[in-house]
């Protein structure tokens, strides 16, 4: 299998652009889930507050 | 980063000994570069917190250091493809830049298996400060240890041309480092608001629970 | 009064290896089996140079060997945390422990190199000379590394991991010493790594061990 130059350069950047992509996916995804552990704890207080009160 | 991917990709002149295999050196060398910036800056925050003793030090020193083997990792790959391209070659023992960021990706991979290892705590948090210092000790002594062996460890000689860069070309360059640069704190930055929130969180939840 | 420290130390270590004679027999014999296993892994006509890098790969393995024992007389009876305790500068135990491995080493070596001057090439004094040198190096990071690694799951694992990317300047020193036409630059290069690593290691040992 031989590459010509172009490809190399070209597979070079995409490689960087897709390692940056995952990252930026990852931490979407953990966003996510933050996001959803935020609410849960929300409501968790929200109903302790409620009994207390 | 877009414009530093425009500049590097068109407006740089071309290379005239390599041709378009020079413009990898635009990505490769600012990654390489932003690795020991970040291994650098985890030995810091390494230092301070066995210092001044600030929790917060351990896991700013662990953020670093996770950024700067991604982008060893990176470094090793971009490599990788450039000795390809100007030598034929997927790797090459000649490349010392190739060769050290092999022996320090596999000691900072190793930092995470201590880490694993180990329960969270100020042991942990002391023992892989001690180890990123032990990181940035290590690359001198590598480097210099990586060039001794040249004497007896496959003498072939594979030329790389220095960055003899005309106006334009030193231009890109910086422009791409910066990118480069800016695009690890950004990440850096963060990993670190993601892992922090998620420990606040946890300990809400052991208070409300 | 640090240096009397030191001495107990060591003298605990060695004395608890008399009796209990598990390491160091270990280490003999692994080391002699290792080469006994080069000789069948090189292929006819290597040239010389392949069985010096080879001596330095069972030299290492034969040291994380020892080193991976090192920690755990303190680790099974505790006594880490009373040593700790103890009124001596936490990092006379580095120093005695260091030096303790070092004997063990060494004492493999007196052994393990008259064997490969048997069985495959003569050493030279500067070959020697690396030797000698390289074992400060591994003994004084070993020690560390291992201290580290002792209080974590998977120790065994976790050691070679931790010390190999660290030997590999300490081989690059031992082989060029013993193959080169100019050892003195290499000798010189494994003075540089062992002054800088020990420093470093007897610097930062109370933080590893302290809670």
């Amino acid at each position: 299998m031989s590459w010509s130059q172009e490809e190399l350069v070209a597979a070079a950047y995409a490689v960087v652009f897709f390692f940056v992509l995952a990252y930026v996916a990852i931490i979407a995804a953990k966003l996510a889930r933050l996001q959803r552990e935020t609410s849960e704890l929300v409501e968790l207080a929200r109903r302790k507050s409620g009994r207390e009160s | 980063m877009g414009l530093a991917l425009v500049l590097a990709l068109i407006v740089a002149p071309e290379d005239a000994d390599q041709g378009i295999s020079q413009r990898i050196f635009y990505i490769h060398v600012p990654i390489a570069l932003t690795a020991y910036f970040c291994f650098g800056l985890g030995a810091v925050k390494a230092l301070l917190l066995l210092w001044r003793g600030e929790e917060r030090y351990d896991l700013e020193s662990y953020v670093a250091i996770h950024q700067g083997t991604i982008f060893g990792a990176l470094t090793l790959i971009t490599g990788s493809i450039w000795a390809r391209a100007s030598w034929g070659v997927w790797w090459t023992w000649s490349s010392n830049q190739l060769v050290l960021f092999l022996v320090l990706f596999l000691f900072y991979c190793a930092y995470f298996m201590l880490r694993f290892s180990l329960e969270d705590g100020p042991r942990r948090a002391r023992s892989s400060a001690v180890y990123a210092l032990f990181g940035v000790a290590l690359i001198p002594v590598s480097f210099l240890a990586i060039r001794l062996a040249e004497d007896f460890i496959h003498p072939t000689v594979f030329t790389r041309d220095g960055p003899q860069m005309s106006g334009t070309m030193f231009a890109t360059f910086v422009v791409c480092w910066a990118a480069v640069t800016l695009l690890a704190y950004v990440l850096y930055r963060v990993e670190l608001a993601g892992k922090r929130l998620d420990a606040d969180l946890r300990e809400l939840r052991e208070v409300l629970q | 009064m640090y240096l009397a420290d030191v001495a107990a130390l060591t003298r605990k270590d060695l004395r608890v290896e008399l009796r209990g004679r598990d390491t160091l027999p270990a280490m003999l014999l692994f080391v002699l089996s290792t080469l006994v296993v080069f000789h069948f892994a090189l292929p006819e006509g290597s040239g010389e140079t392949a069985a010096y890098g080879l001596l330095w790969v069972a030299i290492v393995f034969t040291a994380l060997l020892g080193l991976a024992r090192a920690w755990v007389p303190e680790q099974e009876h505790r006594v880490l945390d009373g040593l700790v305790l103890a009124p001596c500068d936490r990092s006379a135990i580095w120093v005695g422990k260091t030096l303790a491995t070092l004997v063990f080493l060494l004492a493999a070596q007196a052994v393990a190199l008259p064997a490969f001057v048997l069985f495959f090439e003569p050493l030279d004094a500067s070959a020697i000379a690396g030797v000698l040198l390289a074992d400060v190096g591994i003994c004084a990071v070993g020690s560390l590394m291992s201290a580290m690694a002792v209080a974590g799951r998977a120790r065994e694992v976790l050691l070679p991991l931790l010390v190999l990317p660290l030997a590999i300047p300490l081989i690059v020193g031992g082989v060029g010493a013993a193959v080169s036409a100019d050892p003195e630059r290499f000798l010189l290069f494994l003075l540089l790594y062992d002054g800088v690593f020990a420093v470093l290691s007897w610097a930062s040992f109370e933080y590893v061990v302290t809670e």
